[in-house]
């Protein structure tokens, strides 16, 4: 019987990556329901240090597969290792973060093992209703009572879908990174560490990576900020002193919409600034809109932020709606006048 | 030298509306356009073409109606146009789909350069691709932003990531998955546009490809992976907008807030 919630873990430069470790803590909620053990699948060369963070963040069992064919990552090696989990633990579920490395492994694997894939995911459950276990039973799936349900944005963000997988196993999902809360890391916690030796080959590296190169500049993690001051169209092509300046006094960064991200005149919007359904999916403790008309695409991206306050000078602007407070008014005005009352709060707390 | 990308129809999601009663999307007069990414394909091919004298068929799997995407793609400059359409086609999810495209890829006979989008604005899923490289046991390099040499035997490709990039050098047969930084699309030409609704697209249906597939596998049926239900999305409820108030008592309210909510 297929048996296990497993976590694909994704790592670079040996470094485990966030959405791993927000997966981990997912499938400990998953866990709950549905009884299985948490495991943390962590592929690579020389990464063997990186294990204990994955039990401290919630995982009871840790399959290393360490090898050089894993130092880079490279579509065909890691397929083939990943398959060979599947093959030889034969998970209920099996979770991948939607990033551009797991959305190049997990079609793969799904393809090879024969089972369904749902592509970034914002919401997993197992199924418990009466109605919901009546539907997988109805879709040909033998136990309901263990079938996972894969929600997900479609349609550019309009609709929500959700899904099933009711007759392969592993029931198999990517999940967007920033969605999914970790657990308190809790150093006390330990797991069993099951090593997996794959059998690789010269033709598994069916590729040659000829250069390797991380972006040199010091790219600010938006996902990781506890504030974020992001700027629209109407904040201007110049806006990044103003809304660098109020990031500043909140202690937090400054992130964009599309709008400007695309607008080559506008040079202080980078990519990796992006929010939305394309960019980054952020949930900070406080979103500051300004000039954000607030379309769908953009609202994918921050609406489980604890508060959003928004800028705009059009009262009917579609942010106001996901707003817990609107402004309505000239960003270019305020924000600067906001800015100015955070600095004499934050003078005013230190005497 | 032969190249076949593939192509899908796709609804302008920006101008999506939906039913407030049924959930559903309302398709009647939504434009539709070929997917970007898959746009970006197409000329990347026609690139390689100019300068190789390679060929190209496009291929779009879908309803009749998207042979309104194959004749865009022929006045851009591809060759041949290929329509994988069937009634038991239909409701196919991404497994499904990538096998069918797969099996009409060996019927049209492999090429050396296999190029689909990365992913489709309608669902996102950026998996249809890597599926059908899985299912043709080629290898693949997904998120090509740039094509820097192509031989007979071999490419040499750009593959961005988040952080990064890598230089890749990948044997024929080969797919790659385009995202729209990999070429700014040309636009038709009018004598392309006369040539395009000249031509005639081949229909591959389900008699052609049926000894190819794995049949239980296909359609709403074969599927691995069924909708349960579809919903609007439901926004958080709105909180309060305040206007018509001078500056320095909005930036107050805004202080109140912050101060509420514990950010200060
Ligand atoms: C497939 C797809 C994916 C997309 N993905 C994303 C995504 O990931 N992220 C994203 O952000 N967008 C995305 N978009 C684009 C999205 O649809 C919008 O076009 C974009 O978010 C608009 O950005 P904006 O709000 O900055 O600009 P606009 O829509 O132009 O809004 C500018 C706003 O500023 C206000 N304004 C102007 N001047 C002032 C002023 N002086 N003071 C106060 N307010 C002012 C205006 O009233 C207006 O509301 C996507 C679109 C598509 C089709």
């Amino acid at each position: 019987m297929s048996k296990g919630i497993f976590i694909v873990v994704e790592q670079r430069d040996g470094k485990v990556q966030n959405v791993g470790l927000e997966l981990i803590g997912e499938a400990t909620r998953l866990k709950a329901d549905l009884g299985d053990d948490v495991y943390a699948v962590l592929l690579g060369c020389g990464i063997e240090g990186e294990v204990n963070k994955l039990y401290h963040f919630g995982a009871d069992k840790v399959i290393l597969v360490d090898s050089d064919y894993l130092k880079n990552y490279v579509t065909e090696p890691y397929t083939k290792a990943v398959t060979e989990v599947v093959n030889k633990f034969d998970p209920e579920i099996m979770l991948f973060g939607a990033s551009s490395i797991g959305r190049d492994l997990a079609p793969r694997v799904a393809s090879r093992v024969k089972t369904g894939l749902v592509a970034d995911t914002t919401g997993l459950r197992m199924a418990k209703t009466e109605q919901e276990l009546q539907q997988e039973a109805a879709h040909g799936c033998k136990d309901p009572e263990r079938a996972l349900l894969m929600t997900r944005p479609a349609f550019g963000g309009n609709l929500l879908a959700t899904l099933m997988c009711p007759r392969t196993k592993p029931q198999m999902a990517t999940v967007r990174p920033g969605v999914m809360k970790k657990i308190d890391k809790d150093e006390t916690r330990t797991g069993e560490l099951i090593k997996l030796d794959v059998q690789f080959t010269p033709e598994d590296m069916n590729v040659e990576i000829i250069e390797a190169v991380k972006a040199n500049k010091k790219m600010v993690d938006i996902t990781e900020a506890k504030v974020l001051v992001s700027g629209g169209r109407g904040a201007g092509r110049d806006a990044y002193e103003m809304l660098r300046a109020c990031a500043d006094e909140l202690g937090g960064e400054v992130s964009a919409s599309r709008a400007c991200v695309d607008d080559q005149a506008c040079e202080w919007a980078k990519t990796e600034m992006q929010v939305g359904q394309t960019g980054k999916t952020v949930r900070p403790d406080l979103y500051l809109a300004c000039g954000i008309s607030g379309a769908i695409q953009h609202v994918a991206g921050m609406e489980n932020s604890d508060l959003v306050i928004a800028i705009n000078k059009n009262d009917t602007a579609p942010i106001f709606s996901v707003s817990d407070l609107g402004i309505v008014g000239d960003v270019k005005k305020i924000l600067p006048k906001l800015t100015t009352a955070l600095k004499k709060y934050n003078a005013d707390k230190l005497v | 030298m032969k190249i076949i990308v593939c192509i899908k129809q796709v609804p302008d999601t920006v101008d999506v509306k939906i039913d407030p009663k049924t959930g559903n999307l309302i398709r009647e007069g939504l434009p539709v356009i070929i997917n970007p990414d898959d746009k970006a394909g197409i000329e990347a091919a026609l690139a390689i073409k100019e300068q190789t004298g390679a060929t190209i068929q496009v291929v779009s799997m879908g309803p009749p109606q998207a042979d309104v995407a194959l004749r865009e793609a022929l006045a851009m400059g591809c060759d041949e146009a290929v329509l994988i359409s069937a009634r038991e086609f239909g409701g196919s999810d991404t497994y499904a789909t990538s096998g069918i495209i797969a099996a009409a890829i060996r019927k049209l006979g492999m090429p050396e350069i296999l190029i689909t989008g990365r992913q489709a604005i309608d669902g996102d899923t950026a998996q249809v691709g890597p599926q059908i490289g899985e299912k043709l046991h080629i290898p693949q390099v997904s998120y090509v932003e740039e094509i820097q040499e192509v031989t007979a035997d071999h490419l040499i490709v750009k593959r961005q990531f988040e952080d990064g990039y890598h230089i890749i050098k990948i044997k024929t047969p080969c797919l790659l998955t385009a995202i729209g930084e990999l070429a700014k699309p040309r636009y038709m030409t009018v004598s392309g546009i006369v040539e395009a609704y000249n031509k005639e697209i081949k229909v591959l249906g389900f008699e052609e490809l049926k000894d190819d597939l794995e049949l239980d596998m296909i359609g709403t049926k074969g599927s691995p992976t069924n909708v349960y239900q579809s919903f609007p999305k439901q926004l958080k409820a709105p909180g309060t907008v305040l206007k018509d108030m001078s500056d320095d008592e909005l930036v107050a309210a805004i202080m109140a807030k912050l101060e509420e909510k514990h950010v200060i």
